[in-house]
């Protein structure tokens, strides 16, 4: 008997947050209109920060939870990205907002050689390799007097336009990384590649011997991160409109992209949204903390590693079956 | 240029003590260590505060360190790292980067900021004049020959002892070595125990000759691990060479220019690791 057996991706969830998020896109798009005046600055200001954190934990969920590397030196891209972009308009004359996709995209190609030199190393210490790589771009940009040298310089582009049009582009420009952040990760992870991705991070060797590119898949996967990393960076030091080495290639960058992306589950879409807006509460409420706030949150994450490994969303998961971002296709008998 | 070889060499031994620990947890469980260097920082300022409290000398206070170091790693490796150790990489790297994170910022609320180190009532400032007008710090000297002693024992305690023998069981084959009656999670716990003994030796050694600051972990961590790199993983005699070969290239590249010494040291690391991955004396895969 022949039966006919039809693939199904999306879920009912998976649609109702589909049009949850166009409605919630849509309010914060317009935000810039409703907001009260007094108000409408900062949380422009705060949404453009948390923005780039998610953005930059979204790519390390990508780069860790699906490609299998673990890496403390993401912050060279995020750095990178940005002195690019500063470059480009400080020097270049090109309009900061065209040189946030330009930085993200020298990101992402300067990628391709630090692979050459990464992929030389394996599991933990390739984390530590990458980190060590990360500082070189930082102690290379802090020798660079054009730049400011250690001490760092100023975004001097963004002088001619007034503070209200430059937010209200900047904000626009987050929540548009923000979309395309997820959308990339999500698209990519449903495209076939995608499943390739999901094949290597399950067995690497099986994997290969069903005819994946593993380097080459391992390589995409680095450069999108990359990209991404860049993107981030490029954002975040439009909003700050001041940039130094010990800033932007703070290991601190991965630190919260690693907090975000465990603390929300990893190796899932959802993780790193759940894991931004916890980060961005305790951000809010105990940040003034200091140090107490840091120890707290390394606390948590070692607490949440060894208890609850998949996370927030994966213990949500496992109870409730719902997925947001569904990326397993089920298959559905015909009668 | 004599001189910078020396200096070099000296500094290298410093590195060793760094490094050494990290090469036998890795060497034993395949574990990357990121919270090294902060281990290192509070091993420094543990001597730091008993100095405040107990007026004795701090060597003393150094030596008295060590068993209790050696107690704290083995409680670790037992109640923590040994439920993050597995095929995947990520538990035990973020537990022990969590670690370093609250480590750091533990120190930094007990003792500020401010850089801090260990008065050896002017130890640290003899030195011992060599034939052609070269003059070589006492207190380096003896880090350097307690690198190698070091370096000599940890070998001696892997190829010679039941130890030893135990590390090298579980590091070729953990289930084979329990079916033979090995309890893997006491071997573990004893290598990182003898691996705290060394951290706690290099951090009052680091806060005797220098200054120790809560921050300063990370980059600690960074030269220990390329000198197990470059040294080849598995070798401590690799170790020693790595750590002192990174010690002369820094001192090189602090001569030429004193802003990109440490980025020389990461460049040459770096150039190891596309000429040749597995280091200069391999003995464990990875």
């Amino acid at each position: 008997m022949q039966m006919s057996v039809q693939v199904h991706r999306g879920t009912s969830n998976s649609r109702n947050a589909l049009v949850g998020a166009g409605v919630l896109l849509l309010i914060a798009a317009t935000l810039p209109f409703w907001a009260p005046a007094g108000n409408a600055s900062s949380w422009m200001r705060e949404f453009v920060e948390i923005a780039c954190y998610f953005t930059f934990a979204m790519m390390w969920n990508l780069l860790a939870g699906y490609g299998g590397m673990v890496s403390i030196g993401q912050q060279a891209f995020f750095g990178f990205g940005g002195y690019v972009m500063l470059m480009l308009g400080n020097f270049a004359g090109v309009n900061p907002f065209v040189a946030v996709p330009l930085g993200a995209l020298a990101a992402g190609v300067i990628a391709v050689p630090v692979s050459f030199v990464a992929f030389r190393l394996q599991g933990g210490y390739f984390a530590i390799g990458t980190w060590v790589i990360a500082e070189v771009f930082r102690l290379s940009f802090g020798n660079v007097s054009a730049v400011g040298g250690g001490s760092g310089t100023s975004l001097t582009a963004l002088r001619g336009i007034d503070k209200a049009t430059r937010e209200t582009a900047t904000f626009w420009m987050a929540l548009a990384c923000v979309v395309a952040a997820i959308a990339l990760v999500y698209l990519f992870l449903r495209s076939k590649r995608g499943l390739a991705l999901l094949a290597i991070r399950d067995n690497e060797v099986a994997a290969e011997s069903q005819g994946i590119d593993v380097r080459g898949m391992k390589l995409a996967v680095y450069v999108v991160a990359a990209f991404g990393g860049g993107l981030a960076g490029a954002l975040y030091f439009v909003g700050n409109l001041r940039i130094s080495p010990d800033a932007a290639f703070s290991v601190n960058w991965t630190a919260f992209a690693i907090f975000m992306v465990v603390i929300g589950g990893i190796g899932r879409i959802e993780g790193p949204v759940v894991g931004a807006l916890i980060f961005w509460a305790l951000n809010k409420f105990f940040s003034d903390y200091g140090t107490w706030y840091l120890l707290g949150l390394g606390l948590l994450a070692i607490v949440v590693t060894m208890r609850f490994k998949q996370g927030l969303w994966g213990w949500v998961q496992d109870r409730r079956g719902w997925s947001l971002f569904p990326t397993r296709r089920q298959l559905v008998m015909e009668d | 240029m004599l001189e910078t070889l020396i200096q070099g060499l000296l500094l290298g031994g410093l590195y060793c003590l760094f490094a050494l620990g990290q090469s036998l947890i890795f060497g034993v469980m395949r574990l990357t260590n990121t919270a090294q260097g902060d281990f290192i920082i509070l091993g420094a300022y543990a001597v730091i505060a008993s100095l405040g409290a107990l007026a004795i000398s701090p060597w003393l206070i150094a030596v008295l360190l060590l068993p209790l170091a050696f107690g704290f790693g083995y409680g670790l490796q037992r109640q923590v790292l040994n439920s993050t150790l597995g095929r995947d990489p990520l538990p035990s790297l973020v537990v022990t980067f969590g670690l370093s994170i609250v480590i750091q910022n533990l120190l930094l609320q007990l003792f500020s900021a401010d850089p801090r180190s260990i008065e050896t009532e002017g130890f640290n400032t003899q030195s011992i004049a060599l034939p052609g007008g070269i003059s070589v710090g006492t207190l380096p000297l003896v880090i350097l020959v307690l690198a190698v002693a070091a370096t000599a024992a940890l070998q001696w305690l892997f190829n010679r002892t039941h130890v030893g023998r135990a590390f090298r069981a579980v590091s070729d084959d953990k289930e084979t070595a329990e079916l033979m009656g090995l309890n893997a999670h006491h071997v573990y716990a004893l290598a990182t125990a003898v691996a705290f003994v060394l951290i706690a030796l290099a951090g009052a050694l680091q806060a005797m000759r220098t200054t120790v600051a809560p921050s300063d972990g990370p980059l600690l961590l960074l030269f220990a691990f390329e000198a197990v790199i470059i040294g080849g993983m598995g070798s401590f005699w690799g170790t020693l060479v790595g750590a002192l070969l990174l010690g002369v290239t820094q001192q090189i590249g602090f001569r030429i220019d004193p802003g990109w010494g440490i980025w020389f040291g990461h460049i040459v690391f770096l150039a190891v690791l596309v000429v040749r991955p597995q280091g200069l004396f391999p003995k464990t895969r990875g």
